[in-house]
């Protein structure tokens, strides 16, 4: 009993302040030696100590400018190789699904708010060409002699290849006047087209490029000019005739910024005429533009099923003239 | 191939950046890892002819310029901030009370002006100089610009007789004599030099004798999981860049420039080499970035 009390109550030896720090330094050594999270991050000086020990430190025979080069390399081509697969074209650049997925809801976000930018419209384009939508364009290309001999051809919509010297010399009723007409009157021109980017498939890239480069060939034919009102006119138009699924969310979404005139305008008007006229044409995917620029344009129109709208400038100034007047000050008749 | 590269509409922003996803498209790729020949060098991930890699790196700042200080920010996750305070502190510029000459500064590379407007402002405010000089000197006239303007919106050092804005190639500096300048700097822009090493020796040639080398510039990480971390950040930047500014291949360029940058102590002997002295670093956030000296003596 007395020996248990004794230890009980034995009084501890003061251990030394230096010789209890050395517990807890080998403590840290040894979880700093083995794989661990602490020897990951802080064991830098274990590593050397062990590679001074190994003589792999102040080695003579390493050839050290080798080594960095080979260190340098691997890791630049681990940065070059952040990309899903390698690029199948000149300007390529393959996404993620998760990445494209980003880039939608980016994109998305940025027309919304910035329509204007058109960065922004070619971007969520590009997000939203699904593959089934591109799959469903090219069959319709494939089913017709012009749309396969257009994916033959691949041609590329540019001034130096259009002349837009030459187009100003047509006669009035071509299309290819109308064409020039138009351009100089929204003052744009042909070569104003983003380059594809992020379409994998070479043939689906082309055409994608060759939907984009015609979207102005759309605005000429329906005479529509590329106010906010046009250009969502357009888009349901192509939306009705060649389901693009970016033009789609633009019809749906785009009115909802508008002044509520412009959308009653649309609603009313224009985006039943657009999709009307786009159900009941034929594909423009597959109309080979570049050859029918001395074609009648009237003709070009009952050809593909196409009746124009009310003409959308001369309506708007008319409303605005109308404002105008009734905005004047009262003044009788003398 | 799809034909040949188109221009990106006159209308709409961001024109800039589609003529450089065209210039730097317009290169064919080749094998990597080819060392540096008198006639290639290496430009992001390409090789490419000496004499073209000036006009690609001068595209991208170009392309990148009125967007910079975003880009920057992005980029460093805005701690670039932190680091430039820290260099122009460190190296405690201005023209002291007992001393005759004013100090002479060249700030290279540096043409959107941060670190040439932090180091006036700190001569100023801690040691009341207002009369040393800056040249501020970059070779792509669209930075500059850019510096320009941020000096008119400062409303100081704008039109002011002692900064002078200058178009000059960093390796040649063909504009400003031997012997003549105090302290030389250059923040994040020695990486882009075709050739580092004579960089160093036109620096070593410009400065008065007992003037300093200066530089901050990307290096290699210490810790191996901010390494890590570093290498994730990098393979995620330029797909960011694309998605959102849509330029991949400026970030890409930028992202393997700072990989091909070499490391501390092989920077130090090239410094060495020029003819400094008493070359040292520090390292920032454990390596990501440092800070080298060295003396002309």
């Amino acid at each position: 009993m007395t020996t248990m009390r004794a230890l009980l109550t034995r009084r501890r030896h003061p251990v030394l302040r230096i010789q209890r720090r050395s517990i807890m330094l080998s403590t840290w050594a040894t979880l700093a030696a083995g794989p661990s999270l602490v020897n990951y991050l802080f064991g830098n000086d274990t590593r050397m100590a062990n590679a001074m020990d190994a003589g792999e430190l102040h080695n003579k025979n390493d050839d050290y400018e080798l080594q960095r080069r080979e260190r340098v390399d691997s890791r630049l081509s681990q940065l070059r190789n952040s990309r899903p697969r390698t690029p199948r074209y000149e300007g390529n650049i393959p996404l993620y699904k998760h990445e494209k997925l980003l880039l939608f809801l980016i994109s998305g976000i940025q027309s919304y708010f910035h329509p204007e930018n058109g960065l922004n419209i070619v971007k969520l384009g590009e997000a939203t060409a699904i593959a089934p939508f591109l799959n469903h364009l090219q069959q319709i290309m494939l089913q017709d002699p012009t749309g396969r001999r257009i994916l033959r051809d691949k041609p590329f919509v540019h001034t130096s290849i259009l002349h837009m010297d030459k187009l100003s010399k047509l006669p009035e009723n071509t299309f290819g006047y109308t064409f020039y007409k138009w351009c100089k009157r929204e003052n744009v021109g042909p070569d104003t087209r983003a380059p594809v980017k992020y379409i994998d498939d070479p043939t689906h890239a082309f055409i994608f490029r060759r939907y984009r480069q015609c979207h102005d060939f759309y605005h000429a034919l329906v005479d529509m000019p590329i106010i906010i009102e046009g250009e969502i006119t357009v888009k349901a138009l192509e939306a009705a005739n060649l389901g693009v699924p970016m033009a789609a969310l633009g019809t749906i979404f785009a009115p909802w910024r508008l002044k509520h005139v412009q959308r009653e305008r649309l609603f009313d008007t224009y985006i039943p005429w657009a999709l009307k006229s786009g159900w009941n044409a034929k594909p423009f995917i597959n109309v080979y533009w570049e050859e029918l620029l001395e074609k009648d344009v009237n003709d070009l129109r009952r050809e593909l099923g196409i009746k124009l709208p009310p003409d959308l400038r001369n309506v708007r100034k008319e409303r605005a003239s109308l404002i105008k007047q009734l905005k004047a000050p009262y003044s009788p008749k003398p | 191939m799809l034909g040949p590269v188109t221009i990106s509409r006159p209308l709409l922003k961001g024109s800039r950046l589609a003529r450089t996803s065209t210039l730097l498209r317009l290169l064919s790729s080749a094998p990597p890892s080819s060392p540096d020949s008198p006639t290639t060098t290496h430009f992001g991930s390409k090789t490419v002819p000496t004499t073209e890699k000036e006009k690609m790196v001068g595209h991208v700042f170009s392309s990148v310029a009125s967007k910079y200080d975003i880009m920057n920010d992005v980029m460093s996750l805005g701690i670039h901030r932190l680091w430039k305070h820290h260099f122009i502190n460190k190296l405690d510029p201005g023209m002291r009370r007992n001393s005759k000459q004013p100090l002479e500064f060249i700030d290279v590379a540096g043409g959107s002006g941060d670190i040439a407007f932090g180091i006036l402002d700190y001569a100023n405010e801690i040691h009341q100089d207002r009369v040393s000089k800056m040249d501020i000197v970059d070779i792509n006239a669209d930075m500059l610009k850019e510096g320009e303007k941020r000096a008119y919106e400062l409303g100081r050092y704008y039109q002011d007789p002692r900064v002078r804005f200058m178009v000059q190639n960093g390796e040649k500096l063909e504009k400003i004599e031997s012997n003549s300048k105090d302290i030389y700097t250059v923040s994040f822009g020695i990486r882009n030099f075709t050739n580092i090493q004579a960089g160093l020796n036109t620096a070593y040639r410009v400065l008065k004798p007992g003037g300093l080398f200066y530089c901050l510039e990307f290096s290699k990480i210490d810790n191996q999981l901010m390494d890590w971390g570093y290498q994730q950040w990098a393979k995620v930047l330029p797909v960011m860049g694309s998605v959102i500014a849509d330029d991949f291949d400026s970030y890409q360029y930028l992202v393997e420039s700072i990989e091909r940058f070499p490391d501390q102590e092989t920077f130090k002997s090239m410094i060495e080499k020029a003819g400094f002295k008493s070359v040292g670093y520090e390292n920032l956030t454990s390596g990501v970035c440092a800070i080298h000296w060295g003396v002309k003596v």
